[in-house]
């Protein structure tokens, strides 16, 4: 019966040939540090799933933003988990994402011919770090608004441009709702999609190349 | 088909159907709480039932139908509100009752209108008679009826919020 309804929607739409292509590809024989990008695309859509749940009860206004917050963490039901995992899954993306780095390095696979894999995955790495940094400010908490103060005045001591960098980040000269509402508009809807997109292309790359084995000894 | 293809193939269905058992439960792990997540608001109990005084009895006029209006504030999530009332006391010497200003065909507010003798409702142009009776228009029922108290010489009337 599975089989059947498989073979119908492949002759219709070649999915089992995607499905080999995707899951099925050779790869040499590898450790348990070449997991780590897929633990980072797991992690990522985790934060999508809880993201979109937290949006449903928050508000991005410096009147309401606190206070949804506790009423996520205390009126509504499964609400502390939700949030509890899109802070703990946020810490380890960053992690994630940075060892993942680190392996590629160690393991030179940034290589011919997969420099574009590279380099899409450094804009992976600074849009996370985005992601860190606009969604620190969401809560409206002491830590939040401080951490925020302190990021966007070190992005202000940057020659000449600065004090343009600053104002840009803040929507202003000063932390206030400008603030808040662009670090949200930046935290939900740009960089989600930029990440989508360059994870795309990311993704693309690693099953059109294959993954590089481990260097040998002698090379 | 050698024996190590054999064992290839048994191992790849292991990792296959422990994929998909994984996945499941973690599926559910996310679902269910997620679910509950979004359904919290339409399972609270909420809503309220109290007895708020309207003042003196004795203060309210036994010719016409006196309107009284008061506020009670509710919480709705994370934002306090507040929701506003007016209901009309008519006194006479069967005692006295309290109806609710709410029209019962569409939830306008209906008002007293004296030359008329009735209540007037603004949207539909529905009529109520002195006592709540429907006079003329769509409205389905007569206007509500609240519960009434007198205690110490003050009226009250009970309230119940969904």
């Amino acid at each position: 019966m599975a089989s059947k309804l498989i073979g119908w929607l492949d002759e219709r739409t070649g999915i089992v040939g995607v499905y080999k292509t995707v899951f099925d590809r050779k790869i040499p024989r590898v450790n348990w540090w070449f997991t780590l990008g897929s633990a980072s695309l797991f992690l990522f859509s985790i934060q999508v799933v809880t993201g979109i749940l937290l949006t449903v009860y928050y508000v991005p206004s410096p009147e309401h933003a606190y206070d949804s917050v506790q009423y996520i963490m205390t009126g509504v039901q499964f609400g502390w988990l939700i949030r509890g995992v899109h802070h703990w899954a946020a810490s380890l993306m960053v992690l994630t994402v940075f060892l993942h780095m680190l392996r590629v390095f160690f393991y030179g696979a940034y290589k011919y011919p997969r420099e574009i894999t590279w380099v899409t995955g450094v804009v992976l790495l600074l849009a996370t770090l985005g992601m860190g940094f606009t969604g620190y400010l969401l809560p409206w908490n002491q830590k939040a608004y401080w951490a925020t103060t302190v990021g966007t005045s070190i992005a202000g001591t940057v020659p000449g441009i600065g004090d343009f960098i600053l104002r840009a980040l803040r929507g202003g000269a000063d932390l206030s709702a400008m603030t808040l509402t662009r670090f949200f508009a930046a935290h939900v809807w740009m960089l989600p999609l930029v990440i989508l997109a360059v994870i795309s292309v990311h993704l693309y790359l690693v099953i059109r190349n294959g993954i590089s084995a481990a260097p040998k000894d002698d090379e | 088909m050698s024996e190590s293809d054999a064992v290839n193939a048994s191992r790849r269905r292991f990792v296959a159907t422990t994929a998909a058992a994984v996945g499941a439960v973690m599926g559910a792990a996310v679902g269910v709480p997620a679910l509950g997540y979004l359904a919290s608001p339409a399972l609270e109990a909420g809503g309220s039932d109290a007895w708020v005084p309207l003042g003196n009895l004795e203060s309210f006029s036994t010719q016409q139908p006196t309107p009284f209006s008061f506020t009670r504030s509710k919480t709705s999530g994370w934002r306090k509100s507040t929701r506003s009332y007016t209901v009309y006391v008519i006194r006479n010497a069967d005692g006295v009752r309290v109806l609710s200003s709410r029209c019962t065909h569409l939830s306008c507010r209906v008002t007293w209108h004296e030359e008329q003798n009735a209540f007037t409702c603004p949207c539909h142009d529905a009529q109520f008679g002195p006592q709540g009776e429907v006079l003329y228009g769509p409205p389905p029922k007569p206007l509500e009826e609240y519960e009434t108290k007198i205690e110490d010489g003050a009226l009250l009337i009970r309230v119940v919020e969904a």
